[in-house]
């Protein structure tokens, strides 16, 4: 769909407290548009808690319930049992940073993906704990900066959309705040879906976390997919497909070197030639998985 | 029609759940608690309470859960124990700051290490200071009762704080009593109506819960939680003088006094053993001893003025704390002292720790620690007889 056709209604006002270039603002943007009014978001401890504003104001349109770190995807549980219960439905969607979702929250979260609560539940993935300065998170890269890995990261991503795939939920999807479109054709998709739990995984590019100029945020975004380490995706009750852009990027050549997309942040900035190649050499065996799966599934 | 049934203290709560028309309850399974979740199970697989039950991977999401569903207006309900209400403890104070009227059953059990499974109270002492109203039952008909009465409490708009009731492991959780139970016609008249509490978040109305405060704002809202903590025991007593004219059970006194008149010695406690400080009592009263036993059914808000009443003319308490205490006196011994003290009231007081780890407690100590009490006084013991 054109851009020109999203709902004019803003869901996050104007007077949010995000940092200027936040990946993570331009998606709840979106998501929001998507969702429209009858939602209620559950937020656990993370920048969003920042971004919301100070009580007892709040920037965002909708309702929101903020909650103890580990809890979130266990209270949108309750939520959307006690509203149906009521005789109401909404859009219940959780939305989490990615240190509430791989680390501390990924309990509460499989055990509601298992219960299959018809929940949306959003992981906006800054790679690091952002909120309390850049530590790191089990999804951040391997070898990036934080504060935690002042040499760089020594451990690899957590794939938390194929654990969550691997609970056999109804939908799970990646997006990027550089494909809008994508994105709000996901969101909505995720809503239509009354049973079981949707899985979405954001890419929330964060300019002082990855040490890049705020201007760069949308560029950032878009590289991540272009050269291939940022897919995107959805597994529909099941069956993979590539979305978007990453349609056309199966063929090696037609992805750029992943160095385009390290080179612009600052938390790659340490890694040496053959640091790069190894993860240039760990991106693309990831696609021939893709290319293995796709054939395994025609 | 109230009707008479064989229940352990575990069912009882089963029962008040069904009667109390609970829309969602959230619960991890532990014991001594297993039996109050099964027997709720059993009702909604009946059909006898239309109520949805998450069955949850931990207590942390248990209590997360029903915060999520209180939040939207549901009367929700949780029972634990022991470990499971130190895994949870993070939430527990999470549904108190939110002001949900959330009612939990705590069945107490001693806490590891070394595993044990019976009866102590320091999983309960836990919540003294996290803003919910806390209850203690001794009896399987009070764990009814008192439930009841806590979803009124907890519900009143001048409240809305969650409350928590608690019973002794085995003693009362596994043991079968007549049991008085009104059924969900009667007690809907006792309690408030169903959706009567405003929701803390609607789509209707958008507004957030829980955004950052900075510290004039966080103070506002604390603040705001002590002046709601100071009307929960007259809710409570309204609340239980409404339960007393249709069930016949009079809980609005906070306490229950076992033959204080005159008493100079006074044994207080709380839970089960306290069945025996009564006997103990009776055998000190034919000695020609004057005391008396006092055993709380509130505990939080502490009833500073009505239990300074209960100690005029009283001369010594013997405090009998079902839980360890390291460093300092028991935690209900530290109360009393400070209500000695805040009221400038003449009593002596001996801080018994009794019956850690479910160790049995009878008579025959009471009556020794009344008797050894002149020697003990202004001392913590652990008792061991």
């Amino acid at each position: 769909m054109s851009h020109r056709m999203y709902p004019k209604e803003e869901y996050l006002l104007k007077g949010h407290a995000s940092c200027p270039g936040c990946g993570a603002a331009l998606l709840l943007r979106h998501v929001l548009k998507a969702l429209g009014p009858n939602t209620y978001l559950v937020i656990p401890a993370c920048c969003t808690s920042v971004i919301a504003g100070p009580h007892p104001k709040s920037a965002f349109k909708v309702p929101v319930l903020h909650i103890a770190f580990a809890a979130s995807a266990a209270a949108a549980s309750g939520m959307i049992e006690a509203l149906d219960k009521l005789g109401r439905t909404a859009n219940v969607v959780v939305w989490a940073g990615d240190g509430g979702t791989v680390d501390i929250g990924i309990q509460a979260l499989s055990g509601a993906a298992e219960r299959g609560h018809n929940i949306i539940y959003i992981c906006y993935d800054n790679e690091a704990y952002m909120n309390t300065g850049i530590q790191k998170s089990g999804s951040t890269p391997y070898k990036a900066w934080t504060t935690t890995t002042p040499l760089g990261n020594p451990s690899f991503k957590k794939d938390v959309p194929s654990i969550m795939a691997s609970h056999r939920v109804p939908y799970v999807a990646t997006i990027n705040p550089a494909y809008p479109n994508d994105l709000y054709e996901k969101i909505r998709k995720a809503s239509r879906i009354g049973d079981g739990l949707k899985y979405i995984h954001a890419l929330s590019p964060c300019p002082p976390g990855w040490r890049y100029d705020s201007s760069l945020t949308v560029r950032v975004a878009r590289l991540a997919v272009e050269t291939g380490m940022w897919v995107l995706y959805e597994v529909d009750h099941g069956r993979f497909s590539l979305t978007g852009p990453s349609k056309n990027l199966v063929d090696k050549n037609k992805r750029k070197p992943v160095r385009e997309y390290l080179k612009l942040q600052g938390r790659f900035a340490h890694l040496k030639d053959e640091d790069v190649e190894e993860i240039q050499r760990l991106v693309d065996a990831q696609w021939e998985s893709i290319v293995r799966l796709l054939k395994e599934q025609q | 029609m109230a009707v008479k049934l064989l229940l352990t203290g575990n069912y009882a709560a089963g029962y008040a759940v069904r009667d109390a028309d609970v829309d969602v309850v959230s619960a991890y399974p532990i014991t001594p608690q297993t039996t109050v979740i099964e027997k709720i199970a059993d009702f909604i697989a009946s059909g006898e309470l239309n109520a949805k039950f998450v069955r949850v991977e931990s207590e942390h999401s248990a209590m997360a859960a029903l915060i999520g569903a209180a939040s939207v207006g549901a009367r929700t309900f949780t029972a634990t124990s022991a470990q499971g209400l130190l895994y949870m403890y993070e939430v527990v104070w999470w549904a108190s700051g939110a002001r949900l009227p959330i009612v939990m059953g705590l069945v107490t059990r001693a806490l590891g290490p070394p595993w044990s499974i019976w009866s102590e109270h320091a999983d309960f002492y836990t919540m003294r200071d996290s803003g919910w109203n806390l209850f203690f039952a001794s009896n399987a008909q009070e764990v009814y009762d008192l439930l009841l009465i806590a979803f009124s409490v907890s519900e009143n708009q001048n409240v809305l704080l969650p409350s928590c009731v608690s019973w002794d492991a085995f003693e009362v959780s596994h043991t079968y009593e007549p049991v008085y139970v009104l059924g969900k016609e009667e007690a809907a008249k006792v309690l408030p109506p169903k959706g009567s509490f405003k929701p803390l978040l609607s789509s209707d109305e958008p507004a957030s819960h829980g955004n950052l405060a900075y510290p004039p704002e966080y103070l506002e809202v604390r603040y705001a939680m002590r002046e709601a903590s100071e009307k929960v025991l007259g809710a409570f007593k309204e609340a239980a003088s409404r339960y007393a004219k249709h069930a016949g059970r009079d809980y609005s006194g906070t306490y229950e006094c076992y033959r204080c008149d005159d008493a100079e010695t006074m044994i207080i406690g709380i839970g089960s053993i306290m069945g025996e400080a009564f006997r103990a009592v009776d055998i000190l009263r034919r000695e020609g001893e004057k005391v008396g036993a006092l055993k709380l059914w509130v505990y939080r808000p502490f009833p500073y003025n009505e239990l300074s009443r209960a100690l005029e003319g009283v001369k010594a308490i013997v405090i009998a704390a079902r839980s360890s205490a390291f460093g300092s006196m028991s935690p209900i011994g530290l109360d009393f002292a400070s209500l000695i003290a805040s009221r400038g009231l003449n009593v002596g007081i001996v801080d018994y720790v009794v019956g850690v780890g479910g160790t049995d407690v009878y008579a025959e100590d009471f009556v020794g620690m009344v008797r050894e009490a002149p020697k003990n006084m202004g001392k913590t013991i652990w008792w061991v007889r």
